[in-house]
């Protein structure tokens, strides 16, 4: 899995949660988890409002 | 926390603080659980609403009321203004809230109609038995837990997992979702009686940038923008363009992020046991983005169709399908038409926009009601607006109300 969530960036919005079409990422209180259902697709990456997501492809 | 519950609501946001609340009033033992430490906190809001229904669910009580509106302003790409006033949305605009308290507020509500409340209570999936859900396993202070209930209600908000849990695909993709950024601004000067809008290819892609006051100096300045026009600039890089721009004096006290869904309606909204309400069904406004009445809405219809099902012993898809039938009536019609509208407005270019708002230059707007302006729209931008012809016959005809719409936000 390729995704990097800088957790200073983040302000916990959990819109990548929502366009995720793999479920792999949740948003716990002030911090993003991402587990192993990842496919490197990169739209959490696109979404983010602020650009905290990094997806390596 | 007990084994068993008649009900259980995940999530602790209007959706799922009105369904919660309703559901005990009905006589259901009812457990609502929240992920977050405290109820409302971070927002993620511009924290608009139209007067109309708002006291359906709570009475209007000025701590979580920041700003009483009288109007609002819509600005075109070269600056064209169109102002709506008070007269003309038919002497009842909006408030501007102040969502921590109002969240807390609808909750305290529920916990007082005998709801039981958990906070920093998370759910993490749903306990199903033949394809029926019967429950939820939880996170309690990181203690694991498994909470069995007769119906469970996703008011889980826009990163919702209880409808994916069971089968129903709910995520949403990058044309699916408006991408936000705002900013609480203090030291501006403002109107603090009207809210402003910024329409604009070069301000907010297939989207829009807000002023929403919050007292007399103070308000959320805030960029949605379709997330498939994110990228190279981000909803963030436009917000800090138009502060630089337009309030280079104002200091920036808070920062909220957030996304919208603006899918409009999606195929399912409940199965075995289980019913998804608000934000987590996609109730909001594809073209403002407001969601606020609609997960209310949602949430006071869902927990009648839940005390029905309970009172028959029925939890079946069949039962709960009630549901699906009220809200897609009401609520589910003016989203659908709102999605008609946002259809045809992300494709609109600058020079567009403009034209539909020099085109309202010379109406007179105190003497119109919204079903007038609509139809001088359509009638001086015919060719632009052809695209949304059956909705202005529905609206001429009276076919088409604006029962929760009175104005911009919801
Ligand atoms: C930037 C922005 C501006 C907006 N502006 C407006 C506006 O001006 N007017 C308007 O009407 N609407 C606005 N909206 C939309 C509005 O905020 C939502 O439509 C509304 O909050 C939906 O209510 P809800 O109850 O469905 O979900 P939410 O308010 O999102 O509540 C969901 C709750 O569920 C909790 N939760 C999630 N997962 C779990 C879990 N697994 N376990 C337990 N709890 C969980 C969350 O923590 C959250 O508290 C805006 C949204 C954004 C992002
Ligand atoms: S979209 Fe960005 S800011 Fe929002 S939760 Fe995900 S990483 Fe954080
Ligand atoms: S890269 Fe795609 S699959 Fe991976 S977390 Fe992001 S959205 Fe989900």
């Amino acid at each position: 899995m390729s995704i990097k969530i800088n957790r200073y960036k983040c302000g916990y919005c959990g819109a990548c949660v929502g366009v995720c079409p793999s479920g792999a990422l949740e948003l716990v209180e002030t911090w993003v988890e991402a587990n192993d259902c990842c496919t490197s697709c990169g739209l959490c990456a696109k979404i983010c409002p602020v650009g905290a997501i990094e997806v390596n492809k | 926390m007990k084994e068993m519950y008649d009900l259980i609501v995940v999530g602790g946001g209007p959706g799922g603080a009105i369904a919660a609340k309703n559901a005990a009033e009905l006589g259901l033992d009812v457990l609502l659980i929240e992920k977050r430490q405290e109820i409302g906190d971070p927002v993620r809001c511009a924290e608009g609403v139209s007067k109309i229904c708002l006291s359906d669910h709570i009475e209007p009580d000025p701590r979580w009321i920041c700003a009483d509106l009288t109007g609002s302003r819509i600005y075109s790409p070269d600056g064209t203004m169109v102002e709506m006033s008070e007269e003309m949305s038919g002497g009842e605009v909006g408030y501007v809230l102040e969502r921590k308290v109002f969240d807390r507020a609808l909750v305290d509500q529920c916990a007082r109609a005998g709801a039981e409340v958990r906070v920093k209570t998370r759910a993490t999936g749903l306990i199903m038995e033949k394809g029926v859900v019967c429950g939820i396993y939880a996170m309690y202070l990181g203690e694991e837990y498994e909470i069995r209930s007769k119906i469970v209600i996703g008011a889980d908000g826009m990163e919702s997992k209880v409808g994916r849990w069971a089968g129903i695909d709910t995520s949403l993709k990058p044309t699916d979702m408006e991408t936000c950024v705002q900013y609480l601004v203090t030291n501006i000067d403002i109107d603090p009686q009207f809210c402003d809008f910024y329409l604009g290819n070069e301000i907010a892609p297939a989207g829009y940038l807000w002023v929403f006051p919050k007292g007399e100096n103070m308000a959320n300045i805030g960029v949605g923008i379709l997330g498939s026009k994110s990228g190279d600039h981000r909803a963030i890089d436009y917000l800090d363009k138009f502060m630089r721009d337009v309030y280079p004096e104002g200091r920036i006290i808070e920062m909220v992020y957030g996304g919208v869904p603006v899918s409009g309606p999606i195929e399912k909204t409940v199965s075995d046991g289980l019913i998804l309400v608000g934000d987590a069904a996609r109730q909001s406004d594809p073209i403002t983005g407001g969601g606020i009445i609609n997960a209310m809405e949602a949430g006071k219809i869902a927990a009648e169709v839940a005390a029905d099902a309970i009172k028959k012993g029925d939890y079946t898809t069949d039962t709960l399908n009630e549901y699906e039938t009220l809200w897609r009536s009401t609520i589910g019609k003016e989203i659908e038409y709102s999605l008609v509208v946002k259809e045809t407005f992300i494709k609109f270019t600058d020079k567009d926009l403009n034209h539909l708002a020099q085109s309202l230059s010379n109406v007179n707007f105190y003497s119109l009601s919204l079903k007038d302006l609509l139809y001088a729209l359509f009638k001086a931008n015919k060719k632009l607006l052809w695209d949304l012809r059956g909705l202005f016959r529905d609206v001429v005809n009276n076919n088409f109300e604006f029962k929760y719409k009175k104005n911009q936000f919801d």
